[in-house]
């Protein structure tokens, strides 16, 4: 590769930040006060936690890359370095490019000041000069569709409106590099629609783009390649197809606690180990489970395993009762289960299943949120297309019959003679 | 991945962590001048937003703060003019530096912590926050200004050559008000505790400044061992100087020797503030 045609080099990059542990919970200053009189010399223990750790890539001129990564992975630290937010502790970046970036939909958007001013204000800290923002403010309300709202003051706009116009600001942004957070998740079905597109537009325009989301529709669609950061390390780096499956494969495993259990339920039985076998399904994927249950208590009455899948807004969408297979466990010693949800046809997001383990007598234990899964954003129908994705909560399986001498005899026609 | 891969163009940006004093890079600076005028008209803007009397407030700020000036130690405490003019003029004109300062001051401090959302989301030279701050100063002190040309003129003062000093003493002032600002915006990212000092520290400097009664009011009442700690404070032969440079004769020259030691005094905050805001900068998107 000849380093003409690079966009950004980074080499060996990494980022800690410190963090405190064992402060001391004060709620008042002069408790806080107190204890600083009485142990003058007492300081918190501190950590040093890597964000990112010995990172490099290259990216070349015009590459559409997409980042992935569970929350915490270090995704928006890479961005932040990226755009000389915050500095590397080690390592080094070169860009070769003029570099904007958008890490948030709306910095800088003032509520007192008019849509006019806000386009000024915001196009101004994104980067963008008093006359590119003067040639470009017509299309910018246009995209927006805020024509009549320019001269009210932002605070009175609808969340809607405000969304757009700071989405219509950003995505009129012309840096040779562009960096991307998430900012697709705002505003209704129409809009992402008309945002993807715009994204689309600079992805096809021979921009470099670096592109964070989670929705790995999006990812798929707009980038040529991808990056999967895991636990502030590069898991995969390559074409985006396999980077999207490395991310998918990747089980996600908690430690659940074995010793001083704090959690509901009379505590006869605990779950002490409660793991799916990935982290990222498709809607047509069989989600498997493992549960393993230790036996604490004296009194051993016989129990069911109830389990509820839950969406971001706590809303249980799907309810699994080891009851309605007429099972039902009386074995003290530890036991494993494994559970098998056959093609759980949920829509894309992400879900939290919670373990109960009931008896008659009521809740034994009660895992809240005990494994985290998220399912990838594609349809599970023969479609490749986006626009028809829904937001529903469920995809059915379903089809559609011509019924017979469809286009022959009118049906109504047919029943008026009948009578 | 090729890491030995020659490098025949060079970037345009590099990215390195950064130790000890650095560069204050006035070019990028420049550049970013747009982003700087766009700050300051937003704080201009901003003000006075759903008030009755909008702009009014500029003028109508300084000529209320005079007027509680001259009850308190005019009637009250019963100071007296030094000079020929009303104490409300005499005072006004001392309020008029103050004003300068303690604003500038008190807008540039809490420039970072007001604009967190910013600073932790984009790039730009942080600098532009605080210098962006002293616009909006300027802009008060100009109709400030005019009132009080319109005070003088009421009473007959006619201004002397002393008045060309006028845009110098202006400077001095703001640079010093601007080094503490910054110094104390960026001490403010780690330690909030600024926010709550810096008040008590205004006004108390607000009344250890000769803003109200002139050096040579304070110079009589103080026993002589006090009087060099009172000379100490910059602000006094500056805050001095600016009222003399208005009313001439009507108001005490400073004391020259005093205003060398308050320049050098005002350009070395600001340098020190300078420096001190660029070294601490690297970690205020972390800590903000």
């Amino acid at each position: 590769m000849s380093s003409n045609d690079l966009a950004i080099a980074v080499r060996g990059v990494s980022k800690s930040y410190t963090i405190a542990h064992n402060a001391p919970n004060h709620t008042t200053a002069a408790e806080a006060l107190i204890h600083r009189l009485r142990h003058p010399l007492d300081r918190p223990a501190k950590e040093t936690f890597w964000a990112l750790k010995e990172i490099d890539f290259e990216v070349k001129k015009g590459e559409v890359v997409g980042v992935i990564g569970r929350n915490g992975a270090g995704k928006s630290t890479l961005l932040k370095l990226l755009s000389r937010i915050t500095e590397p502790t080690t390592g080094v970046i070169e860009l070769y490019g003029r570099l904007g970036s958008l890490l948030e939909v709306g910095t800088g958007f003032h509520p007192e000041l008019t849509g006019r001013e806000n386009v000024y204000l915001n196009g101004s800290i994104l980067g963008m000069s008093r006359k590119e923002i003067e040639r470009q403010f017509d299309a910018i309300v246009a995209f927006a569709g805020v024509e009549q709202f320019l001269d009210t003051p932002v605070k009175r706009y609808s969340s809607g409106m405000y969304v757009r116009l700071a989405f219509a600001v950003a995505a009129h942004l012309n840096p040779e590099i562009l960096i991307v957070d998430e900012v697709l998740a705002v505003g209704d079905a129409e809009f992402q629609k008309k945002c993807l597109g715009a994204m689309k537009d600079v992805a096809n325009s021979g921009r470099t783009v670096l592109f964070v989301s989670h929705q790995m529709q999006a990812i798929n669609s707009l980038c040529s390649s991808g990056i999967y950061l895991d636990k502030g390390r590069i898991g995969y780096m390559g074409d985006v197809q396999t980077t999207i499956q490395h991310y998918m494969s990747v089980r996600q495993t908690q430690q659940l606690e074995t010793t001083e259990i704090k959690r509901p339920g009379t505590g006869e039985f605990r779950f002490t180990g409660f793991t799916t076998d990935k982290g990222t399904y498709l809607s047509t994927d069989d989600i498997h489970l493992d549960m393993e249950i230790t036996c604490f208590g004296q009194t051993q009455p016989g129990y069911f395993i109830s389990l509820e899948i839950q969406n971001t807004h706590g809303l249980p969408v799907l309810h699994l009762d080891s009851r309605l297979l007429n099972q039902e466990y009386t074995r003290t010693d530890l036991r494993r289960l494994h559970m098998t949800i056959r093609e759980t046809r949920l829509a894309q997001g992400d879900y939290r299943i919670t373990g109960v383990i009931c008896s008659t007598g009521g809740v034994i234990d009660r895992l809240e949120g005990g494994a985290e899964i998220t399912i990838a954003p594609i349809l599970p129908y023969p479609t490749r297309r986006n626009d028809c994705a829904s937001f529903a909560a469920y995809y059915p399986d379903f089809e559609i019959e011509e019924g017979p001498d469809a286009e022959t005899t009118p049906r109504l026609l047919v029943e008026n003679s009948a009578s | 991945m090729e890491k030995t891969a020659p490098t025949t163009t060079k970037p345009l940006v590099t990215i390195r962590p950064s130790t000890g004093w650095a560069a204050l890079n006035l070019r990028e600076i420049w550049q970013f001048r747009d982003l700087l005028l766009t700050f300051a008209g937003r704080d201009v803007k901003l003000r006075y937003r759903q008030t009755a009397v909008g702009v009014l407030w500029v003028v109508l700020q300084p000529l209320l703060a005079a007027g509680i000036f001259s009850f308190v130690f005019g009637k009250v405490a019963g100071l007296k003019s030094p000079g020929v003019v009303p104490y409300f003029v005499f005072s006004y004109a001392g309020l008029l530096g103050w004003q300068a300062f303690s604003s500038t001051l008190s807008k540039a401090s809490s420039c970072l912590v007001g604009n967190s959302q910013l600073v932790s989301k984009v790039f730009f030279p942080r600098l532009v926050l605080p210098i962006s701050t002293v616009f909006s100063t300027l802009i008060d002190f100009g109709v400030a200004l005019a009132m009080m040309f319109v005070l003088m003129a009421f009473n007959h003062v006619v201004p002397t050559l002393a008045i060309l000093t006028l845009p110098l003493w202006m400077l001095l002032i703001l640079i010093m008000a601007m080094g503490i600002g910054m110094l104390a915006a960026a001490l403010m990212v780690t330690y909030r505790d600024v926010q709550y000092v810096l008040p008590v520290v205004i006004s108390f400097l607000q009344y250890g400044s000769p803003v109200a009664y002139s050096v040579v009011m304070a110079m009589k009442k103080l026993p002589p061992q006090y009087q060099p700690f009172y000379m100490w404070n910059p602000l006094s032969s500056l805050l001095e100087g600016l009222r003399w440079s208005l009313l001439g004769s009507s108001a005490p020259a400073p004391d020259w020797n005093w205003v060398v030691y308050a320049t050098i005094c005002a350009v070395g905050v600001f340098i020190w503030g300078a420096f001190g805001f660029k070294r601490m900068e690297r970690k205020f998107a972390d800590v903000i």
